[in-house]
């Protein structure tokens, strides 16, 4: 094995940037499967509607180009945050009543719920296709921002939008395991994840509580895509499927059902897949990350913190 | 559902000897007159008296359907051949042991690559070289060994596991495919044999440009599955897979071993699926991984929920409708319907029509009436998903 230590550096602050991307996709799939038991298929058409979003917002309509700075700039970021986040939060909010409420309401198998999952992240991803929405191409995003380098870590340029894709998910995760942890909403999403029936004759509104979940779950998959695509510039139609199917990955790695383990286990990925170029070339990174979903599943199923919202 | 327990009642008391048509399309039973009902069942009854000839007549009309047409709709035919085949062979996953594979096309890739490898004597990464049709074993046993070696640990899980592996699954294999050299990556591979024989001196060549004759072979292939499909669904496999799929809590305790059943189902797929890649190499003669993109394990999955979900027939109308059928609009000129391109826009109209079967499909709620399970016998699992899917589509 050739290994070519010199990008070391690079590619671990690589790896823990687009881990943390990774993370916040999979606290949507890890919070959908605590309390309802399932994977939410569409999820990575959420987070694409998130980066769709702050296209519209920024490119089409405010049709921004100049690097903004100092409070213009922070307040950019925050209406760019804040409308992603919306906008794919009822997204999920409108998924969860059309395509997995009724199917709840009759009981039906655990199969009409992946096929229901499948097919709506399927329309949603191919409806933005089309050309009256964002078209087959791509487009560059985030000419409000500069692409200057801030600061250097371990001979790594870090600009603004990896710092606050960093700053921004940790921040975000901090948050919300305060929020599970402590709020009369965090506990009810807690009950519900260790035993719906018990926590409906306890007299929690169940309904409510799934629709809060993924409505977090899409606000931090929406806030995703948005920094998502000032990291990498674009937007597209697809951006969405392969950060999706990693996250997922994650999620499984870390312990589905469990936010602390969304984090480790998107960072984790995050490393593994971006360390992995040291030895192996850059075009098995995909395989390789998917091989991991596969050997956690053959090993350690219920990931590394274990399963489970109430951990 | 007192109309469906009483139809389906009908059938235990006055059963005749064979499987009824109210047993094939209990939906369409349901709304169709008595009268007619009865000419059906008679019809259907005869039918069934032919026995292995069923599939035979089938068959010849199956393939007689290439004959009034001429290049190049013989050429859709044969391309939406491949995805009958397909659809067939995930009905079976899906629809009868009720495993959810996304990244089915992985087996097919798997067989086509195979075929091209042991065909094609510019790989050199191996000696052996075979004649085409001496290539089928070896493409359907390779898939089905690939079948089992991604079925055994995680047909274990639960099932939303397997639908995200398997979609991994095809990632890696198309991934692999196109990073490997000896598969020549992304060039993909080249002049791969036609299967050309020579029968009593005659020699029967397979030209690219002669579709008909492809066709011809997956008629053979499809109604070979269609009678190993029917075969197994009343045998002990079938009826474990219906347990599995009814109760996965109450199946073990009846003593069906889950994961072994399990598996049989995904590797009666994934040979089914090799074969179909077989049929693919040997007609184009060149595949890359290009040609296998993820969408299409998805379209297969559409072909198979829109037919509805456990019919082998309605896996070979929704294969029709899902890949034909966009063809065939192309060719008469449409571009696009309500502002969506046919192309592209089809695949977000058969995405939002999964989430409507599934949330409008009638009769799917569980737990089900004692009396539609015992008279539907096998053909029941159709009666929850085809009644309102086949009429109005076929």
């Amino acid at each position: 094995m050739n290994c070519n230590t010199a990008a070391f550096g690079d590619l671990l602050v690589t790896g823990v940037i687009l881990g943390s991307v990774y993370a916040l996709i999979a606290l949507g799939y890890t919070m959908v499967y605590g309390v309802l038991k399932l994977i939410n298929f569409a999820h990575d058409a959420i987070f694409m509607i998130g980066a769709a979003a702050s296209f519209y917002l920024f490119g089409v309509w405010f049709d921004l180009n100049d690097p903004a700075s100092g409070l213009g700039l922070v307040a950019l970021l925050v209406l760019g945050l804040a409308f992603s986040g919306l906008a794919s939060a009822g997204a999920a909010v409108a998924l969860e009543r059309l395509a997995y409420r009724p199917l709840r309401a009759r009981g039906a198998a655990r199969l009409s719920f992946l096929i229901s999952a499948v097919g709506a992240s399927f329309f949603i991803t191919y409806l933005f296709q089309q050309n009256f929405l964002l078209g087959t191409s791509e487009h560059n995003f985030g000419g409000f921002m500069s692409r200057q380098p801030l600061v250097t870590v371990l001979g790594a340029d870090l600009n603004g939008q990896r710092l606050l894709l960093f700053f921004g998910a940790i921040a975000m995760f901090i948050f919300l395991d305060r929020f599970v942890r402590t709020t009369r909403t965090g506990r009810s999403i807690r009950g519900v994840s260790e035993d719906l029936d018990a926590a409906r004759m306890m007299g929690v509104n169940v309904d409510r509580v799934i629709m809060a979940t993924f409505f977090i779950g899409g606000v931090f998959g929406g806030m995703a895509g948005f920094m998502y695509a000032l990291v990498f510039e674009k937007v597209a139609w697809n951006l969405g499927f392969i950060p999706g199917l990693k996250a997922f990955t994650a999620a499984v790695l870390g312990g589905i059902g469990n936010i602390r383990g969304a984090a480790l286990g998107g960072l984790l990925l995050g490393l593994i897949e971006n360390l992995s170029t040291l030895c192996i070339g850059a075009e098995w990174k995909n395989p390789i990350a998917f091989s991991v979903l596969v050997l956690v599943l053959i090993f350690k199923p219920t990931g590394v913190l274990g399963e489970g919202l109430a951990k | 559902m007192s109309e469906a327990i009483s139809t389906a009642t009908a059938g235990v008391t006055n059963r005749p000897t064979g499987p009824q048509f109210q047993d094939f399309l209990p939906g369409v039973a349901r709304v169709i007159p008595e009268g007619v009902l009865g000419g059906l069942n008679r019809i259907f009854e005869a039918w069934t008296k032919l026995g292995i000839f069923r599939y035979l007549i089938a068959g010849a009309l199956l393939a007689a359907t290439a004959l009034p047409l001429g290049p190049p709709k013989d050429e859709v035919l044969v391309r939406t051949g491949f995805y009958m085949l397909l659809a067939l062979g995930l009905n079976v996953v899906v629809g009868l042991a009720g495993l959810l594979d996304l990244g089915y096309v992985a087996f097919f890739m798997i067989g086509a690559y195979t075929t091209a490898t042991f065909t094609n004597s510019d790989m050199g990464a191996h000696p052996v070289i075979l004649n085409p049709w001496f290539v089928i074993p070896v493409a359907v046993v390779i898939a089905l060994i690939a079948g089992i070696l991604l079925g055994t640990p995680t047909l274990r899980l639960r099932g939303d596991y397997l639908a995200i592996v398997t979609l991994g699954f095809h990632e890696i294999v198309r991934q692999t495919a196109r990073n490997l050299e000896v598969v020549n990556g992304s060039r993909g591979v080249f002049s791969i044999p036609h299967p050309d024989v020579t029968i009593a001196g005659q020699e029967l060549t397979f030209g690219v440009l002669e579709p008909q004759k492809y066709w011809f072979i997956l008629c053979v292939f499809m109604m070979a599955a269609l009678f190993m499909i029917n075969r197994l669904k009343d045998s002990r496999i079938g009826r474990s897979w219906e347990a599995i799929r009814e109760d996965e809590v109450a199946a073990p305790a009846m003593g069906i071993p889950v994961v072994k059943m399990k598996l049989y189902a995904f590797a009666i797929g994934a040979s089914t699926s090799g074969l179909a890649g077989w049929v693919l190499a040997t007609k184009v003669g060149f595949i890359s991984p290009n040609n296998f993109p993820l969408l299409s394990s998805i379209l297969v999955l559409c072909a198979v929920v829109i037919g509805g979900i456990g019919s082998s027939l309605g896996a070979l109308v929704g294969a029709v409708i899902v890949f034909g059928l966009p063809e065939l609009l192309r060719d008469i000129g449409t571009e696009k319907i309500l502002g969506f391109d046919i192309q592209t826009g089809r695949i977000a109209i058969f995405g939002l029509l999964l989430v409507i079967m599934m949330i409008f499909r009638p009769g799917a709620s569980s737990p089900r009436p004692a009396g539609a399970e015992l008279g539907g016998g096998s053909g029941d699992i159709a009666g929850d998903s085809v009644a309102p899917g086949i009429p109005g589509q076929a």
